[in-house]
């Protein structure tokens, strides 16, 4: 079983419709999209949930006021600026360490656990798909990620599905490391921009730090055909293999606005060079 | 006054708007708080005068007065501390530097140390003053770099935030504090589902917005059906145009390719300014 993970850096670049053209061209697979915080991927794979959760994670400190003696030790120790003047705490601010309750010398702290999301085995004209939804303004994306992964290998296995493909967040940060973890290839999706070059390239160290093998595809490249050739100048440098090339097409945004995957719905050229990545890829791993 | 840009969904323009919009005032102060991907600076060239590193504090344990008691891994909630037979174990990249085990050691056995996860840099271009922050290769944690960048903001100025998307940690941390949100959408289904989820964030924070529709032409109908059942304003709609997408591409502004933007821009600002005296005078 492979593990590919679809990552970008910048955001918009075409993430989630590269990976929903897999979820059409990938015979025995599991998808699962780990952009738990802005989660797209279901809109294009229409899924029947079967299976759900609820996910805690982290715990939020709830001062109560009969008890509070309004010592400031709180207030004093707190690094988050959680704790407001009347001693009341910021649910957003604080990050659920537990100092206050710790050192509250009445024992007036108590550390509430949250409900940070949801997650969802779901069947799709594709096969099984495995997501979820990290609750408004919530904290530790990364741990449903981890969440998510976790159950899309479970599945594969007991399917003895061939992939696991993986719609990863934009960024850097703390889900992308989350949805990196473990995988056999890190796709990049860049964009011929100087913002997307930029960003690929720090994602693509991120993905080096790592030790994930990278695979990088350039999208709507004739927008700027100098900065494509900037791109492709670096891959070359680095060692990247670029799997293809997708031109700008108004057929990808009609696509998108009727919810289909590009094999589905795109011009004939897309369709193409979709299933020829897509070829390369698989074959590759 | 403080405007922050968001959007929810990567790649629908914030950066567009946040660097023609600071730019088209002229005397501003831009901070781009995408520390994971930050773009702003490719757009503004501002004149970088000074660089610092962010840290933070992580624990160091004193071997010779740790007598094991366990005490920090018991205070510990991220479980960044783990005590093993012999010695105490620390994994610097799940702590949050609360400074918890530190401080209630028994033994004061444990002293902070400072561990860099990024920088900050704060440069110029004309009167426009400009501040990002960039987050190391590796490193997990972007809030504590965007506290760092928002320690620049003066209520008294004028201040343009550039936030990363989605909805969670970061973007709370960039925009929380801001009298304004502009929420920068497209018009597709992908760009309405996450503009939802967008203004589901900011109804919870209380935060005032409006919505700026990119490539409005492209797409669909539905973005302008909702913002009109939510009754949400739209503040601008900017067309798709091949010359914009190329100028982006390049790194240039919008108002320098053409010019007939600037007002859009002056113009998107005093309708916020307006909304904005209207929602402290209803409250």
């Amino acid at each position: 079983m492979k593990e590919i993970v679809i990552i970008s850096g910048k955001g918009g670049t075409g993430k989630t419709v590269v990976t929903a053209s897999f979820a059409f061209l990938a015979k025995d697979k599991v998808m699962a999209d780990c952009d738990v915080d802005a989660a797209d991927l279901h809109l294009l794979l229409e899924p029947k949930i079967k299976e759900e959760g609820k996910f805690h994670s982290g715990a939020t400190a709830v001062i109560d006021k009969d008890k509070c003696i309004a010592c400031g030790r709180c207030l004093e120790v707190c690094r988050f600026s959680a704790v407001s003047l009347d001693f009341t705490i910021d649910p957003v601010a604080c990050e659920g360490c537990a100092f206050c309750r710790n050192i509250c010398p009445v024992s007036a702290i108590e550390m509430k656990e949250n409900l940070s999301g949801q997650w969802f085995i779901s069947d799709t004209r594709f096969g099984p798909f495995v997501h979820a939804k990290l609750g408004i303004a919530e904290e530790n994306s990364g741990k449903l990620v981890a969440l998510v992964k976790k159950k899309a290998k479970e599945l594969a296995k007991a399917k003895k599905a061939s992939f696991v493909i993986v719609d990863g967040s934009p960024g850097i940060g703390c889900p992308v490391i989350a949805s990196l973890s473990g995988a056999d290839c890190a796709l990049v999706v860049t964009e011929p921009t100087l913002s997307g070059l930029a960003d690929a390239k720090r994602v693509i160290n991120v993905a080096k730090h790592f030790k994930i093998p990278v695979k990088l595809i350039i999208n709507k490249f004739d927008l700027n055909l100098k900065i494509s050739k900037k791109i492709e100048n670096y891959c070359k440098e680095d060692n990247i293999d670029i799997l293809g090339k997708l031109p700008f097409d108004k057929s990808v945004i009609e696509a998108i606005t009727v919810q289909k995957t590009l094999p589905e719905a795109a011009s004939d050229n897309i369709k193409k060079i979709a299933e020829s990545i897509w070829s390369k890829l698989s074959s590759q791993l | 006054m403080i405007i922050a840009i968001a959007s929810g969904k990567g790649g629908t323009g914030k950066t567009t708007i946040a660097t023609n919009l600071a730019l088209s005032l002229g005397k501003v102060k831009l901070l781009d708080c995408d520390v994971e991907e930050p773009n702003s600076y490719l757009f503004i060239k501002p004149q970088i005068e000074k660089k610092h590193s962010v840290y933070i504090p992580v624990p160091k344990i004193n071997s010779d007065k740790c007598n094991l008691c366990g005490r920090c891994q018991e205070v510990c909630a991220y479980n960044a501390i783990a005590v093993v037979k012999d010695k105490v174990l620390v994994f610097d990249d799940l702590c949050h530097g609360c400074g918890a085990c530190s401080y209630l050691c028994p033994e004061a056995a444990i002293d902070e140390v400072n561990k860099k996860i990024g920088i900050i840099e704060i440069g110029k271009r004309e009167k426009l003053e400009f501040i990002d922050g960039k987050l190391d290769i590796g490193q997990a944690m972007a809030p504590p770099i965007i506290r760092e960048i928002k320690k620049h903001i003066n209520p008294e100025d004028v201040t343009i935030i550039d936030a990363p998307p989605g909805t969670s940690c970061p973007v709370i941390e960039s925009a929380e504090g801001s009298d304004f949100v502009i929420l920068v959408t497209e018009p597709t289904p992908f760009g309405l589902n996450d503009l939802k989820l967008a203004v589901e964030t900011f109804r919870k924070l209380k935060i005032p917005f409006g919505v700026v529709i990119n490539r409005s032409d492209l797409g669909d109908k539905k973005t302008l059906d909702y913002c009109a059942e939510e009754n949400i304003e739209i503040l601008l709609e900017i067309p798709f145009d091949k010359k914009i997408a190329a100028s982006y591409s390049a790194g240039e502004l919008i108002i320098e390719t053409q010019p007939e933007y600037k007002d859009k821009f002056i113009n998107l600002f005093e309708k916020i300014k307006r909304k904005k005296r209207r929602h402290n005078e209803k409250s």
